[in-house]
């Protein structure tokens, strides 16, 4: 696939300084913001939730802040400051739509980026090696210092999957802006490339494709837990006992019964921003079946999540006569 | 140690085609981003140049297993009388690990004191424990987040290995710890080991050095005091925790964590028991039948994790903790929740505290 410099240019890291300042203004009209700060080595960041002033100069936004932070706000009751990234920021949209938060108990602080990496594709290219100092270069290179020495690496190169055909990188909801929109160059049927590109396997293929990749799974609901839009949470009727949907054995049939109701709950619902996914310690591709389902709730209903506040839902209605369902002629 | 043998880098993959005659050999294996426990089935896939994603834990200790399964029989035509057979299910199968880490084997002690050391003890697990071989791989460096000095281990920490190799001078140097540990070195392919014995011991040092200076930034990880305040101060773990997505990633992937669930499985007539892994992490880990909800957030939950492996576990087992130190819970977190910055905080306010 080839995606190159589909932005014009990779930005400048943002000044954080910026950033601190909007935060300490908004941190007046709520009750915590959530942001991020460095993790337990420099390649981690963590997400930040700032309750004091003190706590503010903490804040930071690099290419190493790959989570959505929009993950917590359904269920949290107090006044919310929020900082989203482009991809983010689809979530609190699709929240909108679905009623899930309050708007006006919430500020958003947009960011426009120009991708985050992907630090599973680090750590396997260090072997797991302690990281002891990572340094951004010209703004396209970084330089981890581990305890086996230095290695450079091209950000291209490390960028998570989803930036690279990334379509929102400027957020399409904030009260405050921090830095220049950026576009991207990207269309629609260049971003489903790999939906399409693995449909062309056969079904035999996909099926050996996903057997292998689900017999890995542990089922600790990582994947559930990291979605925004997974909102049943404690109510899930992967592990509910009455019903008792899900068996407690450890075989494929009840992975993929869990991972296709994940999938499946998400339909005309998933942003995409690829949580689940990244955070998955056995590395299964979990992504890649949500957005075959959003390439067909596309297909069907011309419709693509997280988008605009007045959007419904095509699974939040209905229509007697759809267009392309001609199941009544039949 | 006990007796030992050295075995040429060449030779590995007809050794361990011996050793799986032997019994269920389970390896660590590259499995398209993630290395597992999978039987052997070929040295070709063999992974050991980094710890295994998933601890060796789940071989003996199964996420999932069948107790026993049980059928409803009608005696007679009335409807009066239901009979109800129970069929054993124990698992006779001889398990060799080869390739885990020492932290991997530290784990089973943890798990052996709560299971087989005990007048209630888990005969499935007991069984499984004693037909079970472990060969750990002596560790070259520490990984992102170990901190297995900090907890008392150590790259060549030897609890609950039967036999431990080390990678040196184009090979690996066997040696046996327990009895058990023989299996290993019952083999025509290796020569004797005593000339390595002083290269080992370099390497042992080196790599000791290497790691204690990476822990070092952690320091000494002790048990906490029962007495402590900042234990039961809720916003200090709100601070911590409001970012902890309540997943299961952190004990699923420890090697200590041992709580479980039972469940019936069944149809009408006939079903099975099944024991399966239970993270505390989960909102329906306490949830009771009556719908009340003891640890109803993941502040509560996250708190009786940090007070089960630092301070219940060790007050209950003589002042060891219920941690190995692989680090596997600070890696994998998808949000980087650090139980160690917790657990140190804590013991920093217990030092403030004390008179």
């Amino acid at each position: 696939m080839n995606w190159d410099h589909y932005m014009e240019k990779r930005r400048k890291p943002l000044s954080e300084k910026g950033l601190r300042e909007k935060i300490s203004q908004i941190l007046k009209e709520v009750d915590v913001v959530i942001s991020w700060k460095m993790g337990f080595d420099p390649i981690h960041a963590t997400p930040h939730f700032i309750r004091d002033e003190k706590e503010i100069e903490e804040s930071v936004f690099n290419v190493f802040c790959v989570h959505n932070l929009t993950t917590y706000l359904p269920f949290m009751k107090e006044k919310v400051g929020i900082v989203v990234k482009g991809c983010d920021s689809r979530t609190l949209v699709q929240f909108i739509q679905e009623g899930l938060i309050t708007r006006e108990n919430l500020k958003i602080i947009g960011i426009p980026c120009s991708g985050v990496v992907d630090v599973k594709k680090i750590m396997e290219e260090i072997g797991e090696s302690p990281v002891l100092q990572a340094e951004i270069l010209d703004n396209s290179s970084l330089k981890i210092r581990t305890l086996d020495g230095e290695k450079f690496f091209q950000i291209d190169s490390v960028l998570a999957q989803k930036c690279k055909t990334c379509r929102y990188p400027t957020p399409l909801i904030y009260d405050h802006l921090i830095g220049e929109p950026i576009k991207s160059q990207i269309g629609w049927d260049k971003a489903y490339e790999d939906v399409t590109e693995f449909d062309k396997k056969t079904l035999e293929e996909k099926l050996s494709f996903w057997k292998k990749e689900f017999e890995k799974c542990i089922r600790c609901y990582a994947c559930r837990n990291a979605c925004p839009l997974c909102v049943c949470q404690d109510r899930c009727i992967a592990e509910s006992r009455d019903p008792h949907f899900v068996s407690q054995k450890l075989e494929l049939p009840e992975k993929f019964m869990f991972h296709f109701i994940h999938a499946i709950h998400l339909a005309g619902r998933c942003v995409e921003c690829g949580e689940c996914e990244r955070a998955c310690p056995m590395g299964i591709p979990v992504k890649m079946m949500k957005k075959k389902i959003n390439y067909e709730m596309k297909q069907l209903f011309d419709y693509e999540t997280g988008i605009n506040v007045d959007d419904k839902p095509p699974m939040y209605t209905f229509k007697v006569e759809e267009e392309k369902i001609k199941e009544h002629e039949l | 140690m006990g007796r030992n043998g050295f075995l040429r880098k060449d030779r590995l993959e007809a050794y361990l085609n011996n050793l799986s005659k032997k019994g269920g050999l389970y390896v660590p294996k590259e499995e398209k981003g993630a290395i597992v426990f999978r039987k052997y089935s070929g040295v070709s896939e063999l992974s050991l140049k980094k710890p295994a994603t998933t601890p060796a834990k789940s071989i003996i200790y199964l996420q999932s297993e069948t107790f026993f399964r049980f059928m409803f029989e009608k005696e007679g035509n009335g409807l009066d009388k239901v009979n109800v057979r129970i069929q054993e299910n124990m698992d006779q199968e001889i398990r060799i690990i080869f390739g885990a880490r020492p932290c991997d084997a530290k784990g089973f002690s943890v798990i052996d004191r709560v299971f087989i050391d005990t007048d209630t003890q888990d005969v499935y697990y007991k069984k499984r424990r004693e037909n079970s071989y472990i060969a750990t791989k002596s560790c070259d460096s520490p990984s992102s987040g170990c901190f297995c000095i900090s907890v008392g281990g150590g790259p060549f920490d030897e609890e609950g290995s039967d036999a431990q190799f080390t990678e040196i001078n184009g090979g690996y140097l066997i040696e046996a710890i327990t009895e058990k540990g023989n299996i290993f070195l019952e083999s025509e392919l290796l020569e004797p080991g005593e000339t390595y014995l002083e290269e080992k011991r370099k390497r042992k040092e080196e790599v000791e050095r290497l790691v204690k200076e990476y822990c070092e930034r952690v320091g000494k990880i002790e048990p906490l005091s029962p007495k402590l305040r900042l234990f039961s101060d809720e916003d200090f773990w709100k601070k911590h925790l409001s970012k902890c997505l309540s997943c299961g990633v952190c004990t699923y992937l420890c090697p200590t964590c041992y709580c479980f669930n039972i469940t019936d499985e069944k149809t009408f007539y006939e079903g099975e028991r099944i024991r399966s892994w239970d993270s505390c992490m989960f909102f329906h880990f306490t949830l009771e039948a009556s719908g009340h909800n003891p640890r109803p957030d993941k502040f509560k939950r996250f708190r009786n994790r940090v007070g089960h492996k630092f301070m219940f576990y060790p007050e209950r087992y003589s002042g060891q903790i219920a941690c190995c130190g692989c680090g596997r819970c600070v890696r994998f977190c998808p949000v980087s929740v650090d139980i160690r910055e917790i657990v140190l905080e804590l013991m920093k306010s217990e030092e403030g505290g004390r008179e």
